[in-house]
């Protein structure tokens, strides 16, 4: 019991990572009926956007401490992180640890910059071409975001852990007399996509902006014709959902440390993920991206590897085989949505 | 000549002479002239430019002619690898039961993963060779390991049976791969004055090879068979409701396409008696894409000259350093020298990667015909000024 539990819980917690992904490629597509290859390295300039706020925030200067030696026995250079000579240690100190979590507020002008730029730089030329020549284009664009990123941080890994105060483990179970220790990160992550999720659904739900996004998605050129500029909202559309991809590649960082290939392998598995819950379809991109994350932490069970050995390699593969060949709409796809 | 028409047989025997004169063609300069790095008449860069010819070639009968863009043709590639050496392991060193069985293998891989993708077309096709290239992936790293190797790859050892050859030469190394005895290593220097030429056994098997490829490509283009992939890229619901079944014709023109990639895949490893599971990713068919669109989809020489461009300049501009670059500005003041090298430093060497994809998203916004269309405008331009004529006859739009 407990063990399901617990693969329950890596499920929602992988799964919170593809539904944010696959939200985004949802809201792109649902809007724009562009097909958005480049997605996975906005998850990764996400990512890099706490890298690079982590690093501002450790900028430090050289202090020649004559009160302290060195094993050598010359003064000690003392670095003092520029933050924490204005904010005094403590504050500063915990400035610099919370980094991660600030990230998000730095995070939310840039990629909604860099999904404005994209989108009317070059998106917008794209409307009319074929599916292919999208993905095609966006391809290339990923290639070259990701290259931009690896000649500025390098191709490895960078560790970026997040607060100490989350950076524990807690026990879930206590409450209902279990025992399932858990990553409070890893929770904290849940609730974040969650929270994201929520935001984006009630956005499009209970705003006019978001009600005129809804109809322009139903029906463009109506919407056009009632006198509302619709791509001038789509562009906004584009930017929110790139700043969610980056979002959630900036709480993705503590779990895996960001290096310039990790959109890439995220984005293979994110338009899976968009297609098994149905291309266009929002609450069947969340659905698609956590029942994938929870099948896939179940499949990862020893006890069903000894069954089928290597089924947790391929359990999504084929579970999005095996959906489009029997419902060819995806789990909630609409009807008339890239049927051509 | 062989059943083509006039154009289609100049053409054949320009890509013949190509090929067949490469090894004096890519090595305009002499060796240990400051030119020297740009050769690339040695037979291992040779060799890849045929190998990825083929690949090309193959994946543009299935994406040029029905527009059914396949992202999992490096898994057939990796088949047909895998195959290939594995042949090597039991039956002996002679290329030619290699390549037949990889061929093979990858044609049933492609009949298999075909008939269940081509149920779906576009973005959902794209996807579900996408997700079948990765099952394979993922399946040749983890579960196949006894059969692939895992991450090691695929490798000979001196332990193998090679029924029909000998497990380990007199010496006690591994033999090497071979057509009836012609070692496919043995290379054949000729030097003139400055020059050296390299001829290589293995080279010339794959030029022929694909120069066979790319006369079937081209009878394929030109039958009726061609023209009906056509059809289905212009308007796949009008065929059917003229009351035909596409799907044979584009499941053909699949198996084909990967058959075409199985017989690189073979080849690769005639070359180099080896196999990973890297060759199956899905960069690796991205790459096969970035080709044949650089190049020129649906055109017939378009996918070999994408080819030979993308593999010329992965080695060249990986090669180039800054002391290179220095050496070439030296002509400019010293402060502008710096500031050149140091503008040009990120797209070289390592950068290469970026200058690609910064050129094929040039490719795809403004030229999307590749190079061939490229050369078609240039062509056309030209001729528009001859002619004093203001309304280039070549000249097409932009596609917006």
């Amino acid at each position: 019991m407990d063990a399901i539990l617990l693969q329950i819980l890596n499920g929602l917690d992988k799964g919170s990572a593809y539904a944010l992904i696959a939200l985004g490629l949802t809201l792109i597509f649902g809007t724009l009926g562009v097909v958005n290859f480049a997605h996975g390295a906005l998850f990764m300039i996400g990512a890099f956007c706490a890298v690079t706020l982590q690093r501002i925030l450790n900028l430090s200067f050289e202090l020649v401490d004559e009160s302290q030696k060195d094993f050598l026995g010359n003064p000690l250079k003392v670095k003092t992180p520029y933050v924490e000579a204005w904010f005094g240690p403590d504050i500063g100190g915990s400035i610099i640890d919370w980094a991660v979590p600030l990230a998000i507020l730095f995070a939310i002008p840039i990629m909604i910059g860099v999904g404005y730029v994209m989108e009317r730089g070059l998106i917008k030329h794209f409307y009319k071409r074929p599916h292919a020549d999208q993905i095609l284009v966006t391809f290339g664009l990923a290639i070259v975001l990701q290259e931009v990123v690896k000649y500025f941080y390098g191709a490895n890994p960078i560790q970026t852990p997040a607060p100490d105060a989350l950076n524990g483990v807690v026990n879930l179970g206590a409450a209902i007399g279990m025992d399932i220790v858990y990553p409070v990160w890893r929770v904290v992550y849940f609730f974040f996509a969650v929270l994201i999720i929520g935001g984006i659904f009630s956005f499009l739900q209970f705003t006019t902006f978001g009600m005129v996004v809804r109809a322009g998605m139903a029906d463009r050129e109506t919407v056009g014709l009632l006198g509302i500029n619709i791509d001038r909202r789509f562009t906004i559309m584009f930017g929110i959902a790139a700043a969610v991809a980056g979002l959630a590649g900036v709480m993705y960082t503590p779990i895996n440390s960001p290096n310039y290939h990790m959109g890439m392998d995220f984005l293979v598995l994110s338009f899976v993920v968009v297609v098994v819950g149905g291309m266009g379809s929002l609450p069947g991109a969340v659905l698609a991206g956590f029942l994938l994350g929870v099948l896939e932490s179940f499949a990862s069970m020893n006890e069903i590897k000894s069954l089928i050995p290597g089924i947790d390699q391929i359990i999504i593969y084929v579970v999005a085989i095996i959906i489009l060949l029997t419902r060819p709409r995806g789990l909630m796809g609409r009807k008339g949505v890239m049927e051509d | 000549m062989f059943g083509l028409d006039k154009k289609d047989t100049s053409l054949l025997i320009i890509v013949a002479c190509l090929t067949l004169f490469a090894p004096f063609i890519l090595n305009p300069f002499p060796t240990g002239s400051a030119m020297a790095q740009f050769n690339a008449g040695y037979p291992d860069l040779m060799q890849r430019f045929v190998i990825f010819g083929i690949f090309a070639i193959g994946f543009n009968i299935l994406f040029g002619l029905t527009g059914y863009l396949s992202f999992g043709h490096a898994a057939f590639l990796g088949a047909g690898s895998y195959s290939a050496v594995w042949m090597f392991k039991l039956i002996g060193m002679n290329v030619i039961p290699a390549i037949v069985l990889s061929v093979i293998v990858a044609g049933l891989f492609a009949l298999l993963i075909g008939f269940i993708s081509l149920r779906r077309s576009g973005i959902y096709f794209s996807i579900l060779t996408l997700a079948f290239a990765q099952m394979s992936f993922n399946l040749a790293y983890s579960v196949l390991t006894p059969v692939t190797n895992g991450e090691t790859g695929l490798q000979l050892t001196l332990e193998d049976p090679r029924i029909l050859g000998v497990s380990a030469t007199a010496d006690g190394s591994i033999p090497v791969t071979n057509l009836f005895g012609l070692e496919m290593r043995s290379t054949f220097e000729l030097a003139v004055g400055p020059w050296a030429f390299q001829f290589n056994a293995g080279y010339y098997l794959c030029a022929l090879i694909m120069l066979a490829a790319f006369y079937l490509a081209i009878r394929i283009f030109r039958s009726p068979f061609g023209m009906m992939l056509r059809a289905v890229k212009s308007n796949q619901q009008r065929m059917n409701y003229t009351g035909l079944n596409t799907r044979p014709y584009t499941l053909a023109a699949f198996v084909i396409s990967g058959m075409y990639a199985g017989l690189a895949g073979g080849l690769m490893a005639s070359m180099d008696p080896l196999a990973g599971a890297e060759r199956m990713q899905w960069t690796a068919s991205g790459e096969v894409v970035l080709m044949t669109i650089l190049g020129g989809a649906g055109t017939l020489i378009g996918p070999v000259l994408g080819a030979g461009f993308i593999k010329y300049f992965e080695n060249i501009f990986s090669k180039i350093n800054d002391n290179v670059l220095h050496t070439w500005f030296s002509f400019l003041p010293d402060g502008m020298e710096d500031a050149v090298v140091f503008i040009i430093h990120p797209f070289i060497g390592k950068g290469w990667h970026l200058t690609l994809g910064i050129l094929f998203m040039l490719v795809v916004i403004f030229l999307p015909g590749g190079l061939v269309e490229g050369g078609q405008r240039i062509k056309g331009w030209l001729r528009g000024r001859k002619a004093k004529d203001s309304n280039a006859s070549g000249e097409t739009n932009p596609a917006e």
